[in-house]
């Protein structure tokens, strides 16, 4: 959902911004001439050039080249990576300069790669390549093997391997670290966004369900990638654990949905808020997300224990 | 004669029937015997929690939103004597959608619900007496378009540029619901916030009847027949800004309702204002609770708004009109 609302975001603002925030980098840039130099060899596989000026258009490649890059190497990220609620690493973006995916601000700041997403903007893409400068697009990752190809994939470009490798180390590792599941019968969660936006299989958030314990209503429910559920279906269905994401402090229709007072109906399930951020891209933070939902399946276990404990007496 | 008495009772019994099948349509799918049960007796309580908070607001909703719009129509087209005139193509509707849009993106509504329907309303009136002010009561058909062209443009334009600013992204993909109108998700508060401004607005309209019967023999002889003509203009533009506004706060802008619906009853009621009021209204609802309903049948998951379904049947209609208007005039 949030990469949904990122692309949508990044559309909306490159749209109606004319793209200054390359200006200032263009001044040094200029010199060498833009794209000029040829695109540093070797392309997917070894580890030989190590592209200086990395620019990235897009949430997921930002994450990644952040957690992946050398000091300095990442001249630039999408403006979505700075968003505190779209992106769980905008600390560490810090003063990263943004950009909003135009051809002509990319295009000053003289990279000799840009990292997209397969879904970005694709004119100002083809007129970069056309410059002659050198364009990587990643596809949406559904599930954990997209995610370890994605981390490979950026550190090999950027000329780091060995750092990918042990980005999947720890993912894996986070992954692996499963205690036995609190209860035999896997309980029904589902993740709400806003605007009634859901998650179902085929998804990493699917994924990261199931790495946790969880049944997914939504791909239960028979959707498939991203799709609605509307409160009326939630009421019916009952599902054990609810996860909103976080919200912007001001106001939007779309998150005024878990208000309606009909949603006082849903009183046995458990509601809890999350930064859904850290499963909205394929990096290692989804072992992060993966702990958190298996400590709110503890929770829970404990939660139904009580209630049947007090029922019992 | 017989026919024409006929025509308020079966507009009633179509509205009942389109009601209905507003409460037992939905996502959930429950049969419709188990539902009436669960909304009249609230046995099974997650069905009658449906039933009573998500469906019958909805319902409740589309019809006083439509009746309110199709009423508003046949009003303003009486009073103004003009066949184009209709809150959608006055502006009124963008308008008042642009004062709830202030309300609710800038928080104000959070702190004062009232804010809401109150800002639309305000919206509503100043744009009906902008436009009715620059082309003038009886003024030319083509004066009273081009001033809701604009006021109607500007509106929208400034509507969505509030929601493109706002800080929250998913702002700007609710220019669609403001624009074109949908009743999905309302609870009861959005009936509490509406409701009473949209009866008081039927209201002053309903007073109208004898009002624009004498305006029909123009302005001078209603004035002769002893017809206040100050208290008509405060009643029709005070009628339609609530009636209009406290609809659109709490369902955006739904256009073509207002249009459509004193046309397609006008020949239906005998071509008399007074009883094409109510007829206006009775169709109006049906209108908007078969276009809802229409809207959850053709595609169920991507919440249709209202605005494309009146649009589909009602810009047919507008070209028709057109057509007509254009070989009466050569």
């Amino acid at each position: 959902m949030r990469r949904i609302v990122a692309i949508l975001t990044a559309a909306f603002l490159a749209g109606s911004m004319p793209g200054p925030a390359g200006t200032m980098a263009a001044a040094d840039a200029a010199g060498s001439g833009g794209g000029a130099e040829p695109p540093s060899a070797n392309a997917g596989t070894g580890a030989v050039a190590r592209p200086a000026r990395v620019v990235s258009t897009n949430l997921c490649t930002d994450l990644l080249a952040l957690l992946l890059a050398e000091p300095g190497q990442l001249v630039s990220v999408s403006h979505v990576v700075h968003d505190p609620v779209a992106s769980p690493l905008h600390q560490m973006a810090g003063a990263i300069p943004e950009n909003h995916g135009a051809a002509e601000e990319i295009h000053l700041l003289a990279p000799d790669l840009v990292l997209a997403g397969e879904w970005d903007d694709p004119v100002p893409l083809a007129m970069l390549e056309s410059l002659g400068i050198r364009v990587e697009r990643f596809p949406i990752e559904r599930d954990f093997d997209d995610a370890r190809a994605n981390i490979r994939r950026v550190a090999a470009l950027l000329g780091v391997p060995e750092r990918g490798e042990a980005a999947v180390a720890e993912l894996d590792a986070g992954l692996a670290d499963e205690k036995a599941p609190p209860w035999h019968e896997r309980p029904v969660a589902v993740v709400l966004g806003a605007g009634s936006w859901t998650s179902g299989a085929g998804t990493l958030t699917d994924a990261v369900l199931a790495a946790a314990g969880f049944r997914n209503l939504a791909a239960e429910r028979g959707i498939s990638g991203m799709g609605r559920l509307s409160l009326e279906e939630l009421l019916l269905a009952q599902p054990d654990l609810i996860i909103v994401g976080d919200t912007y402090g001001t106001p939007a229709l779309a998150e005024e949905r878990l208000r309606h007072p009909a949603a006082r109906g849903l009183g046995r399930t458990r509601r809890v808020a999350m930064p859904d951020n850290l499963w909205t891209c394929g990096t290692p933070l989804l072992a992060e997300a993966v702990a958190m939902l298996r400590a709110e399946a503890r929770a829970l276990a404990t939660e139904r224990a009580n209630l049947a404990g007090r029922g019992g007496r | 004669m017989t026919p024409q008495r006929l025509v308020l009772p079966l507009l009633g019994a179509v509205t009942l029937a389109l009601f209905v099948a507003s409460l037992l349509l939905g996502p959930a799918g429950a049969p419709a015997g188990r539902s009436l049960a669960a909304l009249l007796t609230g046995d099974n309580p997650a069905l009658a929690l449906v039933m009573r908070e998500i469906r019958l607001p909805r319902a409740l909703l589309g019809l006083g939103i439509g009746a309110a719009l199709g009423l508003a129509g046949a009003a303003l087209q009486g009073y103004l004597r003009n066949p184009l005139a209709e809150p959608g193509l006055l502006g009124v509707s963008a308008a008042a959608a642009l004062g709830a849009v202030l309300a609710f993106y800038t928080g104000l509504a959070a702190l004062l619900p009232l804010a809401l329907p109150l800002m639309a309303l305000g919206g509503a009136f100043a744009a009906t007496l902008l436009v009715v002010g620059l082309a003038g009561v009886a003024g030319g058909a083509l004066t009273l378009i081009l001033a809701g062209v604009a006021v109607s443009s500007l509106a929208g334009a400034l509507t969505s540029l509030v929601l493109n600013l706002s800080p929250n992204p998913f702002a700007a993909s609710e220019i669609m619901f403001w624009l074109l109108g949908s009743l999905a998700d309302r609870s009861w508060m959005h009936v509490t916030l509406a409701g009473p401004f949209i009866l008081a607005g039927m209201g002053l309209l309903l007073l109208l009847a004898r009002d624009l019967e004498a305006l029909t023999l123009g302005e001078d002889a209603a004035r002769s027949l002893g017809i206040p003509l100050g208290r008509t203009r405060a009643l029709a533009l005070g009628g339609t800004a609530a009636a209009v506004g406290a609809g659109v706060a709490v369902a955006g802008a739904i256009g073509f309702v207002g249009l459509v619906v004193p046309h397609l009853l006008r020949p239906v009621v005998g071509h008399s204002p007074s009883r094409l009021l109510p007829a206006a209204a009775l169709g109006g609802a049906s209108f908007l609770l078969a276009a809802d309903v229409a809207a959850r049948l053709i595609a169920p998951e991507r919440d249709l708004k209202l605005g494309v379904l009146t649009a589909l049947v009602g810009a047919p209609f507008f070209l028709r009109l057109v057509w007509t208007t254009r070989r009466r005039l050569a």
